[in-house]
């Protein structure tokens, strides 16, 4: 069914100098669907990440969000469409509270300007009274409720993690791409993240996820494409794609069998 | 809530109470708060760009002199004396009054706000900072070098006979003494409640921009800008409101100034006048209002302050010459900016830290 597809690329591609970062890599991710991106380092894929929310203009490709052609040029257009992200180092807004944090991620979904934050009218307080309670909920959803006025930066690594998914949360995402979550954590904080993203799934969003940690991504993922130096060389679901010749060629190198 | 009160009335007794006693002292040292009042207003709008965006603006001095130049041309003989156009369309010359002109100053000068920083968009830090700084001095010689072909600025030798203000309706004349149950009001207190019921209204604009939806997104800029991009927000365009909105604080405060002073030149915006606005809102507390205000005041009057002590000790003829006051005043300005920055390197009164103890990792 072409209308539950939320994410459709078909040939990106990416060059930088002489580096051909990416070639020709497609997705397609149903509505509802978790969809691992993996690889071994620097196989492209925080770049196709990159390409697909507009922080690298691709030099070509074709690209779809919920059935409409949207151009990754602008970043802060792309997160109006509909998709929100997460950075592999992790990128917030360390001398605002917690809950401010959460806020910036409404900006995309409210619309009071200068005059009515000067005047402070009806329409601007029963808005900005709805952007608290909602950013609130956020920190409650992820579960770090009680340091909403807390600084960013003075969060544990784990909670600035899940900060930060609550900040992408809020821009009401059709698609919500996480760059390696869970790198860094500890096991009882991947435990954590990943009930999360189960939590985030069931409550009907889509998720794209780039993670290094193969058991996590084999244990959360409907489909998983695979990268080697900026090609995709299999896709299918967690159980083929481990078995993939070509998979493990890339990750292991030649000569390993598949057992 | 009670203690808040009684604190809040406590200032504004002060602050009524205040040109009452320093015009006891002295009209000199009403004059010296006014001036005060003036870089309050400049201090606040520049806090907006670097305070709240993050854009480090050197070149700021430049929007207080587009709006005083405005209302120099627009309220002095200088235009109609020189045009004969001018003069046959206004033959009693031109005297706009300051109410229509502060709107449009603030206007201008946020025009130019956004024109001079529609360029630097791009760019950040060190590199932003020279660029504005380039654009303020060339503000500032144009001003000096209009004067030929066409005069329009008068050049180096400024624009004279700028009116005061005045609102003929009550007959209260902002240039003279009056008389207010029977204390003796002068000139520069009528002027001081006429710069601080704008400071005010300027304080609660910052007040309430900082706590909106837009006072975050500039601060999201700040922090990050790659991430602010990536929640949704528009960053050019944030940037040039953040550029246009503190500029126009700087045009009124130049109107404001055109009308006190009564008499400008391009001389009162060199480079030093922009440093000296960074530095009092670095040296208060960045992005904080409370600071901001305290690094204005201090920085404001401790020359006048320092003039005074050494004119009290007569330094000059003790040391035989070899001190002059005026050289002494920056070294001790400098010498106190610098123990400032060691003693507090946030600022003199910055934003209160939130959640000063780490909170305790996840179980």
């Amino acid at each position: 069914m072409a209308a539950d597809i939320v994410l459709n690329v078909a040939g990106a591609s990416k060059r930088f100098g002489g580096v051909q970062a990416l070639s020709d890599v497609g997705i397609t991710i149903r509505s509802g669907e978790v969809v691992g991106l993996i690889g071994p380092n620097g196989a492209g894929k925080t770049t196709f990440f990159n390409v697909i929310t507009g922080l690298y203009a691709p030099d070509s490709g074709s690209f779809e969000l919920g059935g409409k052609p949207y151009k990754p040029h602008l970043v802060h257009e792309v997160a109006r469409a509909g998709i929100a992200r997460t950075f592999q180092n992790i990128r917030l807004f360390p001398e605002m509270t917690a809950l401010e944090n959460v806020m910036v991620g409404r900006h995309v979904r409210s619309g009071s300007g200068l005059m009515g934050a000067v005047f402070r009218t009806p329409k601007f307080v029963a808005e900005e009274r709805a952007i608290t309670q909602r950013a609130r909920e956020l920190l409650e959803y992820v579960g770090i409720a009680r340091f909403a006025e807390y600084k960013a930066r003075t969060l544990s690594y784990g909670d600035q993690r899940r900060l930060e998914i609550a900040r992408a949360l809020a821009t009401d995402p059709t698609l919500i791409a996480l760059d390696e979550p869970a790198a860094g954590m500890n096991a009882t904080e991947k435990g954590v993240l990943r009930d999360l993203i189960l939590r985030i799934r069931k409550d009907g969003r889509t998720i794209l996820l780039i993670e290094h940690d193969v058991k996590l991504v084999m244990g959360l993922c409907d489909r998983v494409t695979v990268l080697d130096y900026g090609k995709p060389i299999a896709e299918g679901s967690p159980y083929d794609v481990q078995r993939n010749e070509k998979v493990i060629e890339a990750y292991l190198g030649a000569g390993h069998k598949a057992h | 809530m009670n203690k808040k009160l009684v604190a809040f009335l406590c200032t504004a007794f002060l602050l009524v109470v205040l040109p009452a006693v320093a015009q006891y002292a002295g009209n000199f040292w009403v004059r010296a708060i006014d001036f005060a009042l003036l870089y309050v207003l400049l201090a606040l709008g520049l806090n907006i760009v670097v305070g709240y965006a993050g854009l480090l603006d050197l070149g700021y001095i430049a929007f207080y002199a587009v709006g005083a130049y405005m209302f120099g041309l627009l309220a002095s003989p200088h235009l109609s004396d020189t045009f004969s156009t001018i003069k046959s369309l206004f033959p009693g010359g031109l005297h706009t009054p300051l109410w229509a002109v502060i709107p449009l100053g603030a206007a201008l000068a946020a025009f130019f706000g956004a024109v001079l920083g529609a360029p630097t968009l791009k760019l950040r830090g060190d590199y932003l900072a020279i660029v504005t700084l380039g654009f303020g001095e060339i503000i500032r010689v144009f001003l000096n070098n209009l004067d030929a072909p066409l005069n329009i600025t008068n050049g180096p030798k400024g624009l004279l006979q700028i009116d005061s203000l005045k609102l003929p309706l009550v007959g209260f004349d902002f240039g003279r003494t009056g008389e207010l149950l029977g204390f003796e009001v002068s000139s520069v207190t009528k002027y001081y409640f006429l710069f601080l019921a704008i400071v005010v209204c300027s304080v609660l604009i910052c007040y309430r921009l900082e706590r909106s939806r837009i006072g975050r997104a500039w601060m999201a800029i700040r922090e990050d800008e790659i991430a602010a991009k990536a929640m949704g927000i528009d960053t050019r365009n944030m940037k040039l409101l953040a550029f246009a909105m503190g500029a126009s604080f700087g045009g009124v405060s130049g109107v404001l100034f055109a009308t006190f002073q009564r008499f400008i030149s391009p001389e009162s915006f060199a480079l030093q006048e922009s440093v000296m606005v960074v530095a009092m809102v670095v040296l208060g507390g960045i992005g904080h209002i409370p600071g901001v205000i305290l690094g204005a005041v201090l920085l404001a009057s401790l020359p006048e302050a320092l003039r005074w002590v050494a004119g009290a000790f007569d330094l000059q003829s003790m040391t035989g010459g070899r001190i002059d006051a005026a050289i002494l005043r920056q070294l001790l300005i400098a010498l106190a900016m610098i123990a400032i920055m060691l003693a507090r390197p946030r600022g003199l009164w910055p934003s209160p830290e939130h959640g000063k103890a780490a909170p305790a990792p996840v179980r």
